[in-house]
C-alpha cells in the first residue's frame, strides 16, 4: 500500500476558488494580452519571419557584451546577439536578417571575425537559414495545424465525449459550411481560427453541448496563457512552439475530460444533491490520479527542461506552463464554467454506448 | 474465462517479445552475436541528432521557361532560313510569350505553315499584326500542356543533377526529393562542410567557349559601353590566400561551343604540381572543337562556366582529339568539385537556397546525450514517485511503463521512423503521461474496493468504466499528433511520430497487458484482502 496523499473521503470546496480563479486567470491573460500588444505582435523566430539563425559555442565563460565585441568584425548591421539555453552553457543565438544576404558567406563572415577575436576557442554548432518564402509557407502551415486542430477536436467531442453523435454532425455540417462560405470571401487563415472557434462556441451554446463549451473554453484558456506567458517573456514562437500548444491542447482536454466523465457519472447516479456538490465530489474523486498523471508529466517535462540542452528548452518550458495551466483548468475553468451552465441536458435516447455500463445501483 | 485469459497472455507475450527483437538491435553494439540473429534495423536518427545539412532548393521556373523560350525562338528563326523567310529577332516576354519580328509580311502564309508544322506541340499564335509594310510583330505563347510537361521535366532534370552529383560527393545515405512549388528538398547527413555542399549544389554548371575581344576599348567596357556583339565577363585570379581577384575581360558574344558534348571531367596535376580540370569531348563535340581552334588560332579562348571566365589561353594551334583543361589557380578541391559539377551535367535552370539548416555533428551528439540524460533522469522520478505514491501498485505501473516504452522503441525500428531532438522529448512527455492510463484504472479499482465490491468486480468495474474515459481523453492527443505530423517539418513529425506511437501503446499496455496482470492475480484464489493498491 503506498501513500494515500489524498485521502478517500477528501472534499476539498475546490469551486469555492473559483471566484479567485477567475481573477488570477482574467489577470494572467490580460497580461499576456497586453504583453503581445505592447511588443506588437507575437515574437515570431526564423521558421515564420524569415532569417538566419547562427548558434555558437564557446570554450570560456564569456558574458553578452563580450561576446558582441568579438562578432562586431563582421560588421553584420542588423545582428542581435541573445544567450541560450540554460546560465553557463556559453551557447549563444545570433540572429540577422535572411534579406540580399548568402547564409554561408555569413556564416564566413562571422566565423573570421571570431577567430580574430578569440582564436579558437569557439565553435559554430548550428546554422539555420529560412527565407521569406519558406517562412510564410511555415507560417500558413502552422495556422492550418491550429485550424484543423479545432476544428477536428470540436466535431469529437461533441460527438465522443458528448456521446451525441447526431448532434456532432449538425456541429460539424454547421462549422464546414460557416468555414466554407468564410474561405469563399478570402478570409485570412488567421480569422478563420477565431470563426471556428467561436462558431464551435455557439454551436455549442446553441446546442447545449455543455460539456464541450467547457472544455473547449478550458482549451482556448490554456492556449492563450501559454502564448501570453510565452510573449512576457519575450520567447521566440516557432514551430516547436506550435507542437508544443497541441500538445498542450490534447492534455488539456485529457484532464477535462477526465473530471468531465466523472461528473456525468455522478450525475446519473445522483449521488449529491446539488449539482456543486456533485462536481466538487467528483473533482475530490478525481484528485488522487490528477496529481499522479500531473506529477509524474511534470517531472519528465522539468527534467526536460533543466537537462534537455538549449535547442529543446523553449519547448519544454513551453509544455511546462502548459501542464500546469491544463491541470488548473480542468478545474477551475472547466467545471467551474460547467456549475454555471449547468450540464448538458440528459436524453435517454441520445445516450450511446455508455449506457451499458450503468451501476443498476440507485 | 481461463482459456481466454490463455490466449490474451499469448497476444501479449508475442508483442512484447517482436518489441524486443526490434527495440534491441539499437542498443547492442553491431557485430555481436545477438546483432546477427536480430533483425538489421536501427532507430534512424534525424539530421538534428545525426548532423548535417538539409537544404530546400527552389528552381527558377521562370528562369527555365524564358530560357525555352528563347531556344524556341532560335530554332523557329533557323528553320524558317532554310525556307528563306527572314525572322528577326526572337526573345521571350516573361515566361508567357515569345516574340519575334517577320520580314516581307508576304509571307507570313508561309511562316504559319511552317509554325503549325514544326511548332504546333510546343507554341501557339496569339497574334500576328502588321507594323508597316515591311514588318510584322509576331506574338507566340507556350501551348498550356507543353508549359507543364516543360516544368515537370525540368523539375525531374535538376533533381537528376543533383542527385548524381551528390552521389558522386560521396555523401552516404542522401535523401533528396521533390517538393511541391518547384521545390526539392536535399538532406546530407554528416556533412561538415555546409558551403562547399551548397556551392556544389548551388552550381549551374553551364560551360561555354568563347572568344576574347582584344580590340574592344577594356575602360570603356568597364564602363557600359561594349562594342556590339560583345559583353563584358570577368576573369577570375584565385590569390595566395584563397581569395580571387576579378579582372575584366571583353568576350564576343558569340557561344562558340558548350559544355552539352562532355563526356567526362578529371583532376589532374600539371609538372608544378597544380590542378586542374581536364575535359574530354564525345565525337561531335572533338570535331567542333576542332573546328573553332583551327578558325581561330593566335586569339584567346575563354572558357566561361557560369558567366565566370576561368582562363583564356592563346590558341597555340588546331587541337584535335577533344581534349582541353581549366586551369585557373584552384586549390585540390575546387578543382575536385569543379570536375564534379561538370561531370554531372549542368543544371537546367538555377536554383536558389530558400531554407538551410546545418547541425554540427557536435551538437547533435550533445542533443542525443542531454536528450538520453534528461531522459534516464525523469524516467526513474516517475518510477520513483509511482512506487512512492502507489507501493505494491506502482510496480505494476511501472512494469506497464517499461513495456511502453519498449514498444515506442521497437515501433520506431519497426517502421524504420526517424527519430529527431523534438522525438526524444516526445518519448520523455510519453513516459511521464503513459501512466496515466493504467493509473485511472487502478484508481477506479482501488475505489471500487472501497466500496466492498469483491475483488474479481471490482477489477470489473474499474476496466469497463476507465477503458471510455482513456480512449477519449487519448483520441484528442492522437488527432493533434496526427495533425502536427500533417503540417510539420522534419524534426517536429518526429515528435508527432513518437507522441502518437507512445499514446496508443500506452492504452494497450493499460487496457489489455494491465488486464493479465489483474486476472492472473484473481485466478490464485487469494483472500480477497490482498488485493491492494
Amino acid at each position: 500500500m503506498g501513500l494515500q496523499i489524498i485521502k478517500p473521503d477528501t472534499r476539498i470546496d475546490f469551486l469555492g476558488y473559483r471566484k479567485i480563479a477567475l481573477i488570477v486567470s482574467g489577470l494572467i491573460l490580460l497580461l499576456g494580452l497586453g504583453s503581445i500588444l505592447v511588443n506588437g505582435g507575437l515574437n515570431y523566430g526564423i521558421d515564420f519571419s524569415g532569417g538566419i539563425t547562427i548558434q555558437v559555442k564557446f570554450q570560456d565563460d564569456l558574458d553578452l557584451k563580450k561576446v558582441k565585441t568579438a562578432v562586431a568584425p563582421a560588421n553584420l548591421q542588423d545582428m542581435r546577439v541573445q544567450r541560450f539555453g540554460l546560465e553557463g552553457a556559453n551557447e549563444y543565438l545570433l540572429r540577422l536578417s535572411a534579406e540580399n544576404r548568402d547564409a554561408e558567406e555569413v556564416r564566413n563572415q562571422v566565423s573570421a571575425a571570431l577567430e580574430e577575436s578569440l582564436g579558437t576557442g569557439f565553435e559554430i554548432q548550428r546554422l539555420e537559414m529560412v527565407g521569406p518564402k519558406v517562412g510564410s509557407d511555415l507560417k500558413n502551415k502552422a495556422l492550418q495545424a491550429l485550424f484543423y486542430a479545432v476544428l477536428l477536436i470540436s466535431i469529437y467531442i461533441s460527438g465522443r465525449f458528448e456521446q451525441k453523435w447526431f448532434t456532432a454532425g449538425i456541429m460539424a455540417v454547421g462549422l464546414v459550411t460557416g468555414l466554407y462560405l468564410l474561405e469563399l470571401l478570402a478570409v485570412p487563415l488567421v480569422y478563420l481560427i477565431v470563426a471556428a472557434l467561436l462558431i464551435t462556441l455557439g454551436l455549442c451554446w446553441y446546442l447545449q453541448l455543455n460539456y464541450a463549451l467547457g472544455a473547449v473554453v478550458a482549451l482556448v484558456h490554456d492556449v492563450f496563457i501559454t502564448v501570453g506567458i510565452f510573449s512576457l517573456l519575450n520567447k521566440d514562437f516557432d514551430l516547436t512552439t506550435i507542437a508544443a500548444l497541441l500538445t498542450i491542447i490534447g492534455y488539456s482536454l485529457n484532464d477535462t475530460i477526465v473530471v468531465f466523465d466523472r461528473i456525468r457519472e455522478n450525475l446519473r447516479s445522483k449521488t449529491s444533491r446539488t449539482l456543486k456538490a456533485i462536481i466538487n465530489t467528483s473533482i475530490n474523486q478525481t484528485m488522487s490520479r490528477t496529481l499522479l498523471t500531473s506529477g509524474t508529466t511534470m517531472l519528465v517535462v522539468l527534467s526536460l527542461f533543466i537537462l534537455g540542452g538549449g535547442v529543446i528548452h523553449d519547448f519544454a518550458l513551453a509544455l511546462l506552463i502548459g501542464v500546469i495551466v491544463g491541470t488548473y483548468s480542468s478545474i477551475f475553468v472547466a467545471a467551474s464554467l460547467l456549475l454555471g451552465i449547468g450540464p448538458t441536458p440528459e436524453k435517454e435516447e441520445e445516450e450511446g454506448v455508455g449506457a451499458s455500463n450503468e451501476p443498476a445501483q440507485v | 474465462m481461463k482459456g481466454n485469459l490463455r490466449w490474451r497472455i499469448l497476444v501479449a507475450v508475442i508483442v512484447i517479445g517482436l518489441g524486443l527483437i526490434y527495440a534491441l538491435p539499437s542498443f547492442i553494439p553491431s557485430g555481436s552475436f545477438l546483432a546477427r540473429v536480430l533483425p538489421d534495423k536501427d532507430v534512424n536518427l534525424g539530421l538534428d541528432l545525426k548532423g548535417g545539412i538539409n537544404l530546400t532548393l527552389g528552381v527558377d521556373m521562370n528562369k527555365a521557361l524564358s530560357n525555352q523560350l528563347d531556344q524556341l525562338g532560335e530554332d523557329l528563326r533557323s528553320v524558317a532560313r532554310e525556307q528563306d523567310i527572314l525572322v528577326l529577332k526572337p526573345r521571350s516576354v516573361g515566361t508567357e510569350a515569345l516574340e519575334f519580328l517577320l520580314l516581307k509580311p508576304e509571307k507570313s502564309e508561309q511562316l504559319n505553315r511552317l509554325i503549325k508544322e514544326n511548332f504546333s506541340k510546343q507554341l501557339s499564335i496569339d497574334s500576328a499584326q502588321t507594323l508597316d509594310k515591311d514588318r510584322m510583330r509576331y506574338r507566340l505563347s507556350l501551348v498550356p500542356s507543353y508549359r507543364t510537361k516543360l516544368k515537370d521535366m525540368t523539375l525531374d532534370q535538376a533533381l537528376k543533377v543533383i542527385r548524381n552529383r551528390i552521389d558522386q560527393f560521396g555523401v552516404t545515405e542522401p535523401d533528396i526529393r521533390k517538393l511541391q512549388n518547384n521545390r526539392i528538398q536535399v538532406q546530407l547527413p554528416g556533412i561538415e562542410d555546409a558551403e562547399r555542399a551548397v556551392d556544389l549544389i548551388q552550381k549551374t554548371a553551364h560551360l561555354q567557349f568563347q572568344i576574347v575581344d582584344e580590340e574592344a576599348d577594356l575602360q570603356k567596357a568597364v564602363q557600359g559601353q561594349t562594342p556590339p556583339g560583345s559583353e563584358l565577363a570577368y576573369l577570375q585570379r584565385r590569390q595566395a590566400d584563397g581569395s580571387y581577384a576579378k579582372e575584366p575581360i571583353v568576350l564576343k558574344e558569340r557561344v562558340l561551343m558548350t559544355g552539352e558534348y562532355l563526356t567526362d571531367a578529371s583532376v589532374s596535376f600539371d609538372q608544378y604540381n597544380q590542378p586542374y580540370v581536364a575535359l574530354s569531348f564525345n565525337k561531335r563535340g572533338s570535331r567542333i572543337f576542332e573546328r573553332v581552334t583551327e578558325e581561330h588560332v593566335h586569339k584567346r579562348l575563354a572558357i566561361v562556366l557560369d558567366d565566370k571566365v576561368y582562363s583564356a589561353p592563346t590558341i597555340q594551334e588546331k587541337i584535335s582529339g577533344g581534349r582541353a583543361t581549366i586551369t585557373g589557380n584552384f586549390s585540390v578541391e575546387e578543382a575536385h568539385d569543379l570536375a564534379i559539377v561538370l561531370r554531372a551535367g549542368s543544371l537546367p535552370a538555377p536554383v536558389e537556397v530558400l531554407q538551410e539548416r546545418s547541425v554540427g555533428a557536435s551538437l547533435g551528439q550533445q542533443s542525443i546525450e542531454q536528450g538520453v540524460l534528461s531522459m534516464i533522469v525523469g524516467g526513474i522520478l516517475v518510477l520513483i514517485f509511482t512506487i512512492v505514491y502507489y507501493g505494491i501498485g506502482g510496480l505494476i505501473v511501472d512494469t506497464l511503463l517499461v513495456f511502453n516504452i519498449l514498444l515506442v522503441l521497437a515501433a520506431l525500428a519497426g517502421f524504420g521512423a526517424t527519430l529527431t531532438l523534438p522525438g526524444i522529448a516526445g518519448i520523455i512527455l510519453i513516459i511521464g503521461t503513459a501512466v496515466d492510463a493504467s493509473v485511472l484504472i487502478f484508481e477506479r479499482i482501488r475505489e471500487e474496493l472501497r466500496r466492498g465490491m469483491s475483488p474479481a468486480k471490482a477489477v470489473d468495474e474499474g476496466f469497463s468504466r476507465a477503458t471510455l474515459t482513456i480512449i477519449d481523453a487519448n483520441v484528442t492527443t492522437v488527432i493533434a499528433a496526427v495533425i502536427l505530423y500533417q503540417f510539420g517539418t522534419g524534426p517536429v513529425r518526429g515528435f508527432a511520430v513518437t507522441l502518437s506511437i507512445g499514446t496508443i501503446a500506452s492504452m494497450f499496455t493499460a487496457i489489455f497487458v494491465s488486464r493479465i496482470f489483474f486476472d492472473l492475480w484473481l485466478s490464485r484464489k487469494r483472500p480477497a484482502a490482498s488485493l491492494k493498491l
